[in-house]
């Protein structure tokens, strides 16, 4: 399996830890990832509200080149905004051919012009469907029983276009984590906003939305994520989204929790680069500190399975 | 009735009277359940409902729409767009909102599209962003606001620590300019 790779802006700076551990845990699962060569930015959710053209333009680009120099095929993107923008440019501008039109005139400035052949896959789409739970599933060698993760969805990968999940219950982490060995924290919060750049300029506002978010995810040990800007929101203001009641948790990257079930190590995730992952919770996930609570539940359960194995041994003998 | 009340707006040039147009197609077909509204997560925050946004456009309630800040609080989080009965696409209305307003200019514009303004200009001069380099300017468009920059220096500090931001400089340098500035031309901006 052979993909265009979009990493983003983000990837390359505040969420350097989602890149590495995205290129490592597809690495580990036989997927090759091309970078797309001389990519720029995707114009997030700042383009639109500064120019409808550039809106389009700024991902056609990426998807242009990704045409021309990489034979057309399927670009990847572990962002939710950068995969929102990509696949906005195939589901508005192709088929409408004034717009189509206006894109490629922009783009003719530097040479290049889009035909609408690329496929803009998330990651988690890719996971799911290219790979397949199972798959990743028979990869696990030390899997996170008894771990609870708070799976988050955010807003761009459902919605507007439901493509790979269903916006209004999403579940596509579900086969995943359960795979990985962790437990599923059920909760309402997996598919709302974490305020995105209002933190920017509005931070009363998007506080709000943090912090019912880390309060629906309180039992949880941890919320995974799949966008930088989500992980950036829940991460860094969690000391003033206490103030809101909120209980402060380690936010992950899903990429950087299936690297450790693989056994990927903690220091090839760059666990050391989230705000939220302290020494003493990275000392918990490499001790397990989870599955040992569960073990001494039913310890004695454990006991009667080894005892079968030995007899079951000895009959073969 | 609408035509005295158009009459109290100035078209900026052709970039104005065509994306109000296009607002005026975009939310031509609502039919104010208040869908949008009840889906809203920032709606608390906002002084005119989405609903009643849509209502103001239909009459060319521009003074009005622009006198209210609810636009800005849209975080394109696109749950009405989603949900929307009439199929209409709220999210980029409401982006389309951000962008007359700016080209209207003001005080208000200007505070409330620093953070936009300040990214664009960043992608537009290095390719990718920078984020030292973005936040910088941002601060700079905010001086309405001169203690913005301590809220975020315990972020940026912790930034640093784990060696999260680079110092400005390098990356893709002028790939992307000839796209502005064509772009610029054709939305009749330069």
């Amino acid at each position: 399996m052979r993909y265009a790779y979009y990493p983003g802006c983000s990837l390359t700076e505040s969420a350097v830890e989602f890149d590495v551990s995205t290129r490592a845990v597809m690495e580990f699962l036989g997927v090759e990832l091309v970078e797309i060569p001389d990519w720029t930015c995707c114009g997030a959710s700042a383009a639109e509200p500064v120019s409808k053209l550039m809106n389009y333009v700024l991902p056609a680009r990426n998807l242009a080149i990704t045409e021309k120099e990489l034979d057309g095929i399927d670009v990847i993107a572990p962002c939710s905004a950068c995969y929102l923008n990509l696949l906005k440019v195939n589901r508005e501008i192709i088929g409408n051919r004034t717009l189509h039109g206006r894109v490629n005139e922009v783009l003719a400035a530097s040479g290049i012009t889009y035909g609408g052949s690329v496929e803009v896959r998330h990651i988690l789409d890719v996971f799911i469907n290219d790979i397949g739970a199972k798959i990743i599933e028979q990869k696990v060698t030390d899997n996170l029983e008894g771990m609870k993760i708070a799976p988050y969805y955010g807003c761009q990968i459902l919605r507007p276009y439901p493509v790979f999940d269903n916006p209004r219950e999403p579940s596509s982490m579900t086969g995943i984590l359960e795979g990985l060995g962790a437990e599923i924290h059920e909760w309402d919060h997996g598919n709302k906003c974490c305020g995105a750049s209002l933190m920017m300029g509005h931070r009363d506002v998007a506080l709000k939305s943090v912090a019912a978010i880390l309060s629906d995810a309180e039992g949880a040990d941890a919320i995974v994520t799949v966008c930088p800007l989500c992980q950036m929101n829940l991460e860094a203001y969690q000391s003033q989204a206490e103030k809101l009641g909120a209980k402060p948790v380690p936010i992950l990257y899903l990429t950087q929790l299936m690297g450790m079930a693989f056994g990927l190590g903690d220091g090839a995730m760059l666990m050391e680069k989230n705000l939220t992952v302290s020494a003493e919770v990275r000392r918990d996930i490499a001790n397990k500190v989870w599955s040992q609570s569960s073990q001494t539940a039913d310890g004695e359960g454990v006991a009667e399975e080894k005892t079968e194995n030995l007899s079951k041994g000895a009959s073969h003998v | 009735m609408s035509e005295a009340v158009r009459e109290t707006w100035t078209p900026a040039g052709d970039e104005y009277a065509s994306v109000l147009a296009q607002l005026k197609d975009e939310t031509s077909a609502c039919m104010q359940c208040g869908t949008c509204t009840a889906s809203c997560p920032n709606g608390f925050a906002m002084d005119v409902t989405p609903r009643a946004m849509w209502r103001m456009i239909q009459f060319g309630m521009l003074d009005e729409v622009f006198a209210s800040h609810t636009f800005w609080m849209c975080s394109s989080c696109y749950t009405c767009t989603l949900r929307c009965p009439r199929g209409l696409k709220l999210t980029s209305v409401m982006a389309s909102l951000k962008r007359l307003a700016m080209i209207r200019g003001g005080g208000e514009a200007r505070k409330n599209g620093a953070f936009y303004s300040a990214f664009m200009e960043n992608v537009e001069a290095h390719g990718r962003v920078q984020e030292m380099g973005m936040m910088s300017n941002y601060f700079f468009k905010r001086m309405d606001n001169p203690t913005l920059p301590f809220s975020f220096m315990p972020l940026g500090m912790k930034m640093m620590k784990k060696g999260k931001v680079h110092m400005p400089g390098g990356g893709q340098g002028g790939v992307l300019k000839p796209l502005f500035a064509k772009a610029r031309e054709m939305e009749g901006m330069s």
